[in-house]
């Protein structure tokens, strides 16, 4: 007998002891995570958009994707929502006689869907093999198909429903926006951004757009503003009275930040924009994990009870036979 | 007998397009092209050119009185040097011009002698066309003619009119000459005249909006439908967005950046041009602004629509400003923020599914009954009872025999 009941109970005391120590050096290891130092991102101002689709097209340009016909005569291309086929998609909200832009009651407005590259992602903290990682510069939250084994983790995980899988192939790869990373590349910025005709996609730094989403926040209604296009600090401007905002742009402590941010008239809850914590999942479900598995003593710990109920069981037997 | 009754309307239509060629001095060819240029603007169906033909010639011209307000005359200039050589002879030919202050060939005392004879003679016949805003600021004392404010003449020549027409952008809701600051304090005819009041805006008006309002009271003895701004429905009843050639480039995302820019000479959609075809009612596109001819509307030059025929929008809005969206207009098709995808449940995937769930019911009690009868002999050979007497599969009926 190698383990006496003392022993044991000692060992877990012990063992336990550590587990607690341990828990605490992990609470100031896995901090909430912050914006990479040269984030970029989107803004999309709801109140700006009038709907023309033009992203969804210049999208399917930028990432070789095949428009969806899903209407009966099969001429429009009419994506239902994000898919493998479909990075970006206008969103109508309606509501009554849908009379009046960015009102909610007896009123309509769009929403652009697409990934939101959360500052903290889910989708990449579930990741078993990496396919899914968060560029540590610029924070675009990117894919590698080679990496990819097809768990869908990513899928179930997102709390927005961005990443979608290629079902129907046999081959199939996992399809998000990616930010036009391969645009980015030649010093391109976003096809979406860049076809807006009204700057309602406006592609820039991080934090120059949090300023910009914040100085929109700031007109008064019916104030004549100047509102950039394509980058947030691009000359291309025209000029409009504000309309009436939200009272905060979304995205700034969604599940800990993301790097595309909203502005709408709407609520956000009915634009299909989801009202989460401001502290990110990953930030807690990785807290959990890395404290169990700190050390490997929470294993050690489990593994060394289970040893202790299996001999402790068998040397119950073994009396009984004799 | 329907020959004979259908030579005597051949007959009757012979004499009127005759009397027409006569009257009008335009050959058979053109006034039957007008007729129906007419009935198309319309919007009448089929066989009105006719009914319009028979009552131009017919009927008696009705008198017209048009005033000149705030304005640059470019109203009647357009319509005089239409694309269509023999509008504006038909125009003048329709009508009794019995006072007209671009065209008289009278002047001062003479020309206000003739309009107030027109006005007694026609007493609640006649027609007044106002082009112009009416100054209503200090008295209306900065648009006099004869020595008569602008708001006296527009009372005076419409209290007795059978209708009151508003031509032009000015005339309508105060056009051009109401622009910030507006210093003569200019409105639209309306805002003088409690009346009824049929606005045909635009800067220019097509003269075929002006011509199909008059030529469809002189045929029906009525005024065309109006819209809540007074404005036949005719021909602003729709955006121009609607109807525009460039909207396939607006749909498909296709936007000129700049004048003259690659994408400006293809042809694409001038929206980020500051267009404001997505919110002003009119009929350019169809009719083609102020009948300057094929191709040559401002939209299909390469200039956005600067929105003149719209309150509030022409003249109002700068030109390079985006324009607002009024409404979601087809072929746009949004999913809603939640959208249902796939189909319900059908008959016969509802019964196939029962099908499974009834095997694997079956499947079940099978399996169990098979684990008892397995136990069974296992504790007998091992010769030890079972710690749980109570076992739903020692207890089973089956398994007792």
């Amino acid at each position: 007998m190698g383990l006496t009941r003392r022993h044991f109970l000692r060992g877990t005391a012990v063992a336990g002891a550590a587990c607690a120590v341990a828990t605490v050096t992990v609470t100031e290891v896995r901090e909430e995570k912050t914006l990479p130092p040269k984030a970029v991102g989107l803004l999309f101002d709801s109140t700006l958009c009038v709907g023309c689709k033009a992203c969804v097209t210049a999208c399917r340009e930028a990432n070789n994707t095949y428009p969806e016909l899903n209407t009966e005569d099969k001429l429009w291309d009419v994506p239902l929502d994000l898919s493998a086929r479909t990075l970006t998609v206008i969103k109508a909200y309606s509501e009554g006689s849908a009379e009046n832009k960015d009102q909610e009651n007896d009123g309509f407005a769009f929403i652009k869907k697409s990934c939101l590259h959360c500052v903290d992602p889910s989708c990449v903290s579930v990741c078993p093999v990496s396919a899914m990682t968060k560029d540590p510069v610029t924070g675009v939250v990117s894919y590698d198909p080679n990496n990819c084994i097809g768990c869908r983790y990513c899928v179930e995980a997102c709390p927005f429903g961005v990443p979608r899988f290629e079902y129907d192939k046999t081959i199939a790869r996992l399809r998000k926006c990616e930010m036009c990373k391969q645009r980015q590349v030649d010093g391109k910025i976003p096809a979406c951004a860049e076809v807006c005709p009204n700057g309602a996609t406006l592609f820039g730094s991080e934090t120059r757009l949090r300023a910009e989403a914040e100085r929109r926040l700031m007109l008064t209604v019916g104030e004549r503003a100047f509102f950039p296009r394509k980058t947030v600090d691009s000359t291309d401007t025209h000029e409009k009275p504000s309309s009436r905002y939200n009272t905060k742009t979304y995205g700034l402590t969604e599940v800990g930040g993301t790097q595309v941010l909203y502005l709408a008239g709407v609520s956000f809850e009915k634009l299909g924009l989801p009202t989460l914590p401001e502290k990110s999942f990953v930030s807690t479900s990785e807290k959990i994990q890395h404290t169990l598995y700190k050390g490997m003593i929470a294993p050690a710990v489990l593994f060394s009870g289970l040893l202790f109920a299996v001999r402790r069981h068998a040397n119950h037997n073994e009396k009984e036979k004799e | 007998m329907w020959d004979g009754v259908e030579q005597m309307a051949e007959q009757q239509n012979r004499e009127t397009l005759t009397g027409a060629e006569r009257a009008l001095g335009v050959s058979r060819r053109t006034f039957l092209q007008f007729c129906a240029g007419v009935a198309a603007t319309l919007g009448l169906p089929a066989g009105a050119e006719a009914a319009i033909a028979r009552s131009i010639v017919a009927r008696r011209r009705p008198a017209v009185i048009w005033l000149h307000l705030s304005e640059c005359t470019g109203c009647t200039e357009s319509m005089l040097i239409s694309e269509h050589p023999a509008i504006d002879k038909l125009i003048l030919d329709l009508v009794s011009l019995d006072y007209h202050e671009t065209l008289f060939a009278s002047a001062g005392y003479q020309a206000e002698a003739a309009r107030k004879a027109s006005m007694a003679a026609n007493k609640g016949k006649y027609l007044l066309v106002v082009e112009g805003a009416v100054s209503v600021k200090d008295g209306g004392i900065y648009c006099k003619i004869g020595g008569r404010t602008a708001i006296e003449m527009v009372n005076e020549c419409a209290k007795d009119a059978a209708a009151v027409i508003a031509l032009g952008s000015c005339a309508s809701w105060g056009g051009m000459p109401s622009a910030q600051p507006n210093p003569t304090g200019c409105v639209g005819v309306s805002e003088v005249w409690k009346g009824p009041v049929v606005n045909i805006p635009g800067c220019p008006p097509n003269p075929y909006n002006f011509l199909s309002t008059v030529v469809h009271y002189i045929t029906y003895d009525r005024l065309p439908d109006l819209d809540n701004q007074g404005r036949p429905k005719f021909a602003y009843s729709c955006l121009i967005h609607e109807n525009c050639e460039r909207r396939p480039h607006f749909d498909a995302g296709r936007f000129a950046e700049e004048f003259g820019d690659a994408g400006h000479r293809a042809g694409w959609c001038l929206y980020r041009l500051g267009c404001k075809g997505p919110e002003t009612y009119a009929n350019c596109p169809a009719v083609l602004f102020g009948d300057a001819g094929g191709g040559c509307w401002p939209v299909g030059t390469g200039h956005p629509c600067i929105g003149c025929t719209e309150k509030g929008v022409g003249f109002a809005k700068p030109i390079h400003a985006l324009a607002e969206l009024k409404f979601v207009t087809p072929p746009a098709f949004y999913p809603r923020i939640v959208e249902e995808q796939g189909k319900g449940v059908s008959v016969a995937s509802a019964a196939v599914l029962a099908g499974g769930a009834g095997i694997a019911v079956g499947a079940s009690v099978a399996m169990a009954k098979n684990l008892g009868k397995g136990s069974k002999p296992e504790q007998k050979q091992e010769g030890k009872p079972s710690k749980k007497p109570e076992d739903t599969a020692e207890n089973s009926p089956d398994c007792t025999e």
